[in-house]
């Protein structure tokens, strides 16, 4: 029994949600081997090869876009090498793990937040109202992993890196541009305190002018709620929720934002949340440890101003 | 160019859902229901291609028991052409055989764009538009926020951890929609009445030669655990010594 984890990683290095789905992996037992496939990836593969409990990395040198269909394309490949297939449920991974069930004619299991055994997983449905412990019986077990249930694998292994050759490129997709968010502030999925706003702030100005010098204090990340999004406030990939950004920081704070089902979804696991905001009958509040009834225009910057 | 949109008939996304006390399932009877709402940002991606002119057809199909009629007359009422409902009955549908019958679908309608939800919110497994393309053996676009087509392929704007990319495809091709696609229009009622007259095909797995029975065993379904909330502070000073002193997060 071996499990391979497809690795996430900018070719220099691994992201974070890679360590969890290693973690993950290594609920399952047997061997675990690491897929490092990419563009001059050598800086990932080594990072991958230190991490504990992997017995080889595999690194495939990609030197055309590494598209969901080539990435799944690779990953069949191999797949009659390994009982179960596991990667981060990021974008990511997300984009081309369907693939790769769909072509070796197996069931996905998605975004699973326990294992209980080599067949058997647990994973939230109906933005996470509900928790589904599912079996499955396929040879392959195709499996997505949700980062903040994990807690990340450590350094304090040295495994051998082997080359996998790659396939030739399918030509069905090429990327033609990319547009990042170049952000000082730590990533939103790894931070440990994150400040989100939701509809109550107005405007993407205010949103800006409130939550920004709150985010600097505390070293935060920032998030948003769908409907902060839906206004044009904030990018998309600030949103925290069922269809977004899946966070469990230590401190969560909610700056108006209501508490929408498919919102919590995404945060109800932080260890503590704050919620401010005017109207005390929000849903927010039952789920906030700390609840602070007042207007957000004059609470934040009181805020900052008492850290 | 005919675009083909699957539909997916799911609880109303207001509404809480709750297990069932012994744990079979979730507790559905008598809870309101609606289109997936991913589906519905497809639906209108499909009909705005259609009014400027880069697409011909749109048709519509659902996966489901009959009520999935409901479902699929709501889209012929926003500006789908015509609908298929693959009745299945009340058999648990899964990611994989909801692909099949689709691919079955493609292979009679020769689409040349899919355009999905990314996700359906009941059972969020985010697979199906993915699965789709790799039998079809076609690229895809997931996570849509724009849309163009341009010369025979589409060029597509995918939301990605971190920002945007944006990618060319070749076409057939399936793209599954994110958020900001677009905002959806409400059906007027005159559409209303004339979706009830627009065509609705309705086919069997049988039909399709497609073998749905589930792969994954649903054990249990359980509450999660539940969170001790609703503590409330005084004001920003009592908040700040509570998150110092007590709870020791800052």
């Amino acid at each position: 029994m071996t499990t391979l984890v497809i690795a996430e990683h900018d070719n220099a290095s691994l992201k974070g949600a890679t360590r969890n789905a290693l973690a993950a992996a290594a609920k399952v037992g047997g061997d675990i081997h690491l897929l490092v496939a990419g563009n001059n990836a050598a800086g990932a593969a080594n990072q991958g090869a230190a991490c504990a409990g992997i017995a080889k990395v595999l690194l495939a040198d990609v030197p055309y876009y590494l598209s969901a269909e080539n990435l799944a394309a690779l990953v069949v490949s191999i797949a009659g090498n390994y009982s179960h297939i596991f990667a981060p449920a990021s974008t990511f991974g997300k984009n081309f793990m369907p693939r790769v069930a769909a072509l070796l004619d197996v069931a996905q299991v998605s975004e699973i937040v326990a294992v209980l055994s080599e067949n058997t997983f647990v994973r939230p449905v109906y933005a996470g109202n509900a928790l589904a412990t599912v079996e499955s019986a396929d040879k392959t077990k195709v499996v997505t992993v949700r980062a903040t249930a994990f807690p990340a694998v450590e350094d304090g292994g040295s495994a051998p890196v082997e080359n996998l050759a790659a396939l030739p490129d399918s030509g069905l997709s090429k990327q033609v541009g990319q547009e990042l968010t170049k952000s000082e502030r730590p990533e939103l999925g790894a931070a440990k305190v994150v400040i989100a706003g939701g509809r109550g702030m107005g405007s993407g100005e205010n949103y800006r002018k409130l939550l920004e010098p709150l985010a600097d204090k505390l070293n935060a990340a920032l998030g948003a709620s769908r409907a902060a999004v839906d206004a044009g406030f904030v990018p998309n990939d600030f949103q925290v929720g069922q269809t977004g950004k899946i966070v469990a920081p230590q401190l969560y704070i909610a700056v108006g934002i209501s508490g929408a089902i498919q919102h919590l979804a995404g945060m109800k696991d932080s260890k503590v949340i704050v919620a401010i905001n005017k109207n005390p009958d929000e849903p927010i509040f039952q789920i906030a440890d700390y609840g602070l009834v007042a207007d957000l225009n004059e609470a934040v910057p009181e805020l900052v101003a008492k850290l | 160019m005919k675009i083909l949109v699957p539909v997916k008939r799911v609880v109303d996304a207001n509404v809480k859902v709750r297990p069932k006390a012994d744990e079979s399932g979730v507790d559905l009877a008598n809870l309101k229901m609606a289109m997936n709402p991913f589906d519905e940002i497809a639906v209108e991606e499909a009909v705005r291609l259609k009014e400027n002119g880069a697409a011909t057809e749109v048709v519509v199909v659902s996966c489901g028991s009959s009520a999935s009629q409901e479902t699929l007359r709501t889209a012929l009422s926003v500006g789908a052409d015509r609908a298929i409902l693959v009745d299945c009955g009340e058999t648990e549908l899964q990611p994989l055989a909801v692909a099949k019958l689709l691919k079955a679908v493609c292979v009679e309608e020769a689409p040349k764009l899919v355009i999905a939800g990314k996700q359906a919110i009941d059972d969020d497994a985010n697979q199906v538009g993915q699965m789709l393309a790799a039998l079809q053996g076609w690229p895809q676009a997931a996570f849509a926020s724009k849309v163009e087509i341009v010369g025979d392929g589409a060029k597509v704007t995918r939301e990605v951890d971190g920002g945007l990319e944006i990618l060319e495809v070749s076409l057939p091709a399936v793209v599954t929609a994110d958020l900001r696609l677009n905002e959806p229009r409400y059906a007027k009622l005159p559409d209303v009445m004339k979706a009830k007259k627009k065509p609705l095909d309705t086919k069997t797995p049988a039909d399709l030669g497609v073998d749905i029975a589930p792969r994954l065993k649903t054990l249990k379904v359980s509450e999660p655990p539940k969170r001790q909330g609703g503590g409330k502070v005084a004001d920003v000073a009592d908040l700040v010594n509570k998150l110092k002193n007590e709870a020791k997060v800052i």
